[in-house]
């Protein structure tokens, strides 16, 4: 956090010097670690081992925040008999179909739900990556369960737990992650002790943890810790992502996803969502509890604000000109699309996937067999130059005279040069203003895509075709000002926030969303960013001026709420936990709910409150109950849907790893998404042979002074300076090993590719005792490519494909190699070296290793 | 200057019977130093705004000077970062000024070696036709069964996290109404 977000820091510091205990847990010693009471050096891809084994801590010694537990999680429910864990199938759970590599989930249900889970079409939903989804609300679950809250039922979710994570024992953790029992009971007592009433305790990753095969279980494990010590809806408490890049949780909010649009509604599904209330009905579930209950309105108003006067009760407010989802349509699929050359034209949008996606070769190969591209940027980026200094060039793969990629470069507006809003990692709006124009031909995405639509518009004016219909019924009418006729980004903004079709009036909350047509909303969790007419968003009271809370600067969504779920602040009856932890509570003279910040429940809704049987919606929210948008109102310890690798996060090991599993059987995560085409390969790992060939782990991370693919920092000069060089970290023992000097050179291997680097000994990387033997990791920026004031190879090219199964997020952040000393050689001799690893590891590209690795299945696949 | 005037205007004297008797500010400053001026005292308009680096969201102030951005600095007032910025934050200035950036438009024609010029009216025109081409030879209208697809799986597009809500928002309704399916952005990756 030190390195890559120092600012955010300073808060760490603030709590380090009012007594917090500061963990840091990393593959490689950072200004992190120099600063933090401890210091736990990991095996990359080993977290859920590390984590689960302080839930099992928690667990044994009964640690957990018993009332919270009880009242606020799904502890006490009962789950189906026909469940079955990974301690009695090996690393499987019940459900799982060796044919599809995914899950049916009825068996995870809580009892009597089996029939309800909404599965029977997990590879589908892993293809549309429907985990997304959920980012603000639970999955599917009935709202009538059964519960033990004596925590006794042998399958109430406590004891599912505890058995689940029974073998995370000390020496399991040091024998996985090679953390020592001493330092990991060190970080399990300080968590635990530092959790309850009067105390809370924070996790704070940063999203390289979403970027492994088995990311969202990650995320996952220490959600589990923190419900269970109640660190959840409370001040000082949570899991606390640090998201990487000024807007990225913006883009996900009003996505530029294939599988959703905005405000977490998914892209229709071509067999699963035919008619409007089909797709309405598969968000809100219909019997479920909590605020999805509306999604009809919230779905009628989106398609309202897209297509206006066009859109009407009667014509199902033209949700026929949506286009479907049929399968994964992701970014890994498209670039092997792309090398197919089923993909005619490619629009870059200040976004560099040369250096910056994972398997760079793919991604160039890619974008040299398109009709067209499209790159808009502020710099001349490695996604725009491939066909001229790609590293592809140099090998003869990509020849210019041969490659008949159209090139459009269009120059950018800057962050000084527009105004709009950046949604930071706290769901925190903040407006920028506009400083100075933007020079020569550079425009704000705005600006091209409003005068592209326009153009595209006028072009089709007199078309009769049904398919252009939902471009000319576009609302598309924003009021431009200055010299270029910029568009008005608050008119954006008013739309993004809602108004009353009939008065125009901007709305208040989403409350007000109404599924007759009469409100357009562009983002309902966004509504409220302009209320009263008022850019909320552009507020700037100084902290000098107002509270710790500040709600008075800029505007978070949900309606301006700065922690989720804050009705789990105070206990079930409604008083703060404890005087020092008050935050929000029930004030009984007033009948409402009050406090430093907004209420995450109904205002006045009372504790007591009890809904009737039967009750679904808003209306089957108890008064105790604080997870707002889960279907039981509960927060999930067991996740009886929605997680297509499984209800309860499970070690496996990275896809790449030199490590047998010392949990289960099965290696590695069986529902990960692969993809067997002749450009992309996986390294041997166990029980496969040959995995000696690549005996090293590597991961990568960013640097204080860049920013992730470069091109707003190598063409940086200050930034430039400071780091100039592509290098690799290795250990002394390591380069005594392979023969590495000090400020030398050493290439390193993999499957696809082979970089260079110089090399930097240092003791910021250990050796780790694994499973009785030395693992050694090395650690690379990604940050370095072929353009700009400073240049070096990209690590991201060493990594193939493989993603999660629940958001196709690739696994890039731990892989295996093979590190030599020396420069790695040039032009066609270096894919002779790359092709010469293959050949020594059995790989045989367009094949993937088996999924499936337990001991008879393992034989059977042919694990060799 | 007299003696007197000379013999006060000594630092030695001035960090001796002064304020500074650790002679690290007013004491040591000279003439030069003290005729300059901050350019944030001298610009002729502030902005508030926000880094575009990572997502932690410092406030930054943005100095302007003649149509110039002349300085940004951290926001003191912003409760997230208290003024600061990080290395990269500080080097905003010379992000936005960099002589690197490209400020007009490049083509690249297929089979070519180099880039040329072209108006930015024009490429614009010629994106509008290449999208609409692509459509045509790409639309899906129904699926096997007859149920409705509406999309194009020739074009995709990649979006960075520096982009606004509102350029998003109006990315994704324009992408959405072409029938543009393929529309990703970093948060995938």
């Amino acid at each position: 956090m030190a390195e890559a977000h120092p600012v955010g820091f300073q808060w760490v510091m603030e709590a380090k010097r009012r007594g917090a205990k500061v963990f840091h847990v990393d593959p490689r010693f950072t200004r992190t670690s120099a600063v933090a009471d401890a210091y736990l050096p990991i095996r990359a891809g080993t977290d859920i081992a590390l984590l689960g084994g302080v839930v099992r801590y928690i667990l044994d010694n009964e640690l957990d925040f018993r009332e919270y537990v009880v009242a606020y999680t799904n502890a006490a429910t009962i789950v189906s008999e026909e469940f079955s864990d990974t301690e009695d199938g090996d690393g499987f759970f019940s459900g799982f179909d060796p044919e599809t590599g995914t899950y049916v989930q009825d068996s995870w249900q809580y009892e009597g739900h089996e029939g309800s889970s909404g599965s029977g079409h997990t590879a589908q939903e892993r293809d549309s990556a429907a985990g997304l989804t959920h980012e603000s609300h639970g999955a599917q679950v009935g709202g009538q369960t059964r519960r033990d809250e004596t925590l006794q039922h042998p399958r109430c979710v406590y004891q599912i737990l505890k058995r689940h994570f029974a073998r995370y024992t000390p020496e399991m953790v040091e024998r996985v992650c090679g953390i020592s029992q001493e330092k990991f009971l060190e970080l399990a007592r300080a968590w635990t002790e530092n959790s309850g009433r009067d105390r809370t305790g924070m996790l704070v990753y940063s999203v390289g943890w979403t970027q492994h095969s088995v990311g969202v279980q990650y995320i996952r494990t220490g959600a589990i810790i923190q419900l269970l010590l109640g660190n959840m809806g409370r001040p000082g408490g949570g899991v606390m992502a640090l998201r990487g890049h000024a807007s990225i949780q913006g883009s996900t909010d009003i996505p530029t996803l294939f599988n959703l649009l905005p405000g977490y509604l998914p892209m229709p599904h071509h067999a699963e969502h035919p008619t409007l209330d089909e797709w309405v009905d598969s968000i809100r579930h219909p019997g479920q509890k909590g605020f999805w209950g509306n999604a009809r309105s919230f779905a009628a108003s989106l398609l309202k604000a897209y297509w206006g006067d066009a859109a009407t009760p009667e014509n199902d407010f033209c949700y026929g000109y949506l286009p479907r989802m049929t399968g994964d349509h992701g970014t890994y699929q498209q670039v092997l699309n792309m090398i197919d050359g089923k993909i005619k034209g490619y629009f870059l949008l200040g976004q560099n996937p040369a250096v910056g996606s994972a398997h760079g070769r793919a991604q160039r190969l890619g974008m040299a067999n398109l009709d067209w591209l499209v790159v808009r940027d502020l710099f001349m980026i490695e996604s725009a130059t491939f066909w001229q200094n790609g590293p592809e060039v140099a090998t003869g793969e990509i020849v210019p005279e041969e490659c008949r990629t159209e090139v459009f470069f269009l120059p950018a507006a800057s962050h000084v040069e527009k105004e709009g809003t950046f949604t930071q990692t706290q769901r925190l709006l903040q407006w920028r203003e506009k400083a100075v124009e933007p020079p020569g031909d550079a425009r704000s995405e705005l600006w091209f895509f409003y005068h592209l639509g326009r153009k595209l518009r006028e072009k089709l004016a007199d078309s009769p075709l049904p398919r252009d219909r939902a471009l000319l019924d576009l609302t598309w009418d924003y009021p431009t000002h200055g010299p270029q006729a910029e568009p008005s980004a608050e008119a954006v903004l008013r739309e993004i926030n809602g108004y009353d079709v009939t008065t125009g009036r901007p709305l208040s909350g989403f409350a007000e969303a109404r599924a007759d047509g009469s409100t357009a909303i562009g983002c309902w969790i966004y509504t409220g960013v302009y209320a009263d007419g008022v850019n909320q968003a552009a507020r700037r009271k100084s902290r000098h001026e107002q509270d710790w809370v500040a709600a008075e600067w800029g505007w978070a969504w949900p309606a301006n709420r700065r922690i989720l779920y804050n009705r789990a602040s105070a206990d079930p009856d409604g008083n703060p936990w404890s005087e020092r932890k008050r935050y929000v509570w029930w004030d009984a003279e007033k009948s409402e709910w009050t406090g430093y910040d907004v209420p995450d429940f109904e205002k006045t809704k009372p504790p007591s409150y009890r809904p009737a049987p039967g009750a679904s919606g808003t209306e089957g929210i108890a008064g105790d109950d604080p997870f707002v948008m889960q279907g039981d109102g509960k927060g999930w310890l067991y996740a009886p849907s929605g997680v297509l690798d499984g209800p309860l996060p499970t070690h496996y090991e990275p896809v790449e790893s030199p490590v047998r599993n010392p949990l289960y059987g099965q290696q590695a995560n069986p529902t990960r998404k692969m993809y067997a085409h002749p450009v992309n390969s996986v390294n041997p790992s166990p029980p496969q042979e040959h995995g000696q060939v690549f005996p090293y782990v590597f991961t990568v991370s960013r640097l204080t002074e860049h920013h992730t693919a470069g091109a707003m920092s190598r063409t940086v000069s200050p930034l430039a300076e400071l780091q100039p060089e592509m290098f690799v970290e290795v250990s002394p023992d390591l380069a005594a090993e392979v023969g590495l000097t000090h400020l030398g050179w050493a290439h390193l291997v993999s499957g696809r590719a082979v970089i260079e680097a110089k090399v930097l000994v240092t003791d910021r990387l250990t050796p780790l005792r694994v499973d009785g033997r030395i693992i050694h990791q090395v650690w690379l920026p990604y940050h370095f490519g072929f353009e700009g004031l400073v240049t070096g190879d990209s690590a991201n090219d060493l990594f193939g494909i493989s993603l999660d199964p629940n958001v196709l997020i690739q696994e890039s952040k731990v892989g295996t190699c093979d590190v030599r000393p020396g420069r790695r050689p040039t032009g066609p001799a270096l894919l002779d070296l790359v092709a010469d690893y293959q050949r020594r590891a059995g790989i045989t590209p367009g094949q993937h290793a088996p999924a499936v690795t337990t001991d008879d299945e393992g034989k059977e696949h042919g694990a060799s | 200057m007299g003696v007197r005037s000379w013999f006060e205007g000594w630092p030695v004297y001035r960090q001796l019977t002064g304020t500074d008797p650790l002679g690290r500010g007013a004491a040591a400053k000279s003439d030069g130093s003290r005729a300059l001026t901050a350019r944030t005292d001298t610009a002729d308009s502030v902005a508030r705004s926000v880094c575009p680096y990572c997502a932690v969201g410092c406030g930054q102030r943005v100095f302007v000077k003649d149509g110039q951005v002349s300085q940004i600095e951290g926001d003191p007032d912003s409760p997230i970062s208290r003024g600061r910025l990080c290395p990269k934050g500080s080097a905003s200035k010379s992000l936005v000024t960099s002589p690197l950036r490209q400020t007009t438009v490049r083509y690249r024609r297929p089979y070519s070696t180099q880039w040329e010029g072209l108006e930015l009216d024009t490429a614009l025109d010629m994106i509008a036709d290449r999208i609409l081409a692509a459509r045509e030879q790409t639309w899906e209208d129904v699926d096997t069964q007859g149920r409705p697809l509406n999309r194009t799986l020739g074009i995709s597009s990649l979006g960075g996290a520096t982009l606004d809500n509102e350029e998003n928002y109006l990315i994704k309704k324009l992408f959405t109404a072409m029938g543009a399916l393929q529309i990703e952005n970093q948060a995938r990756i």
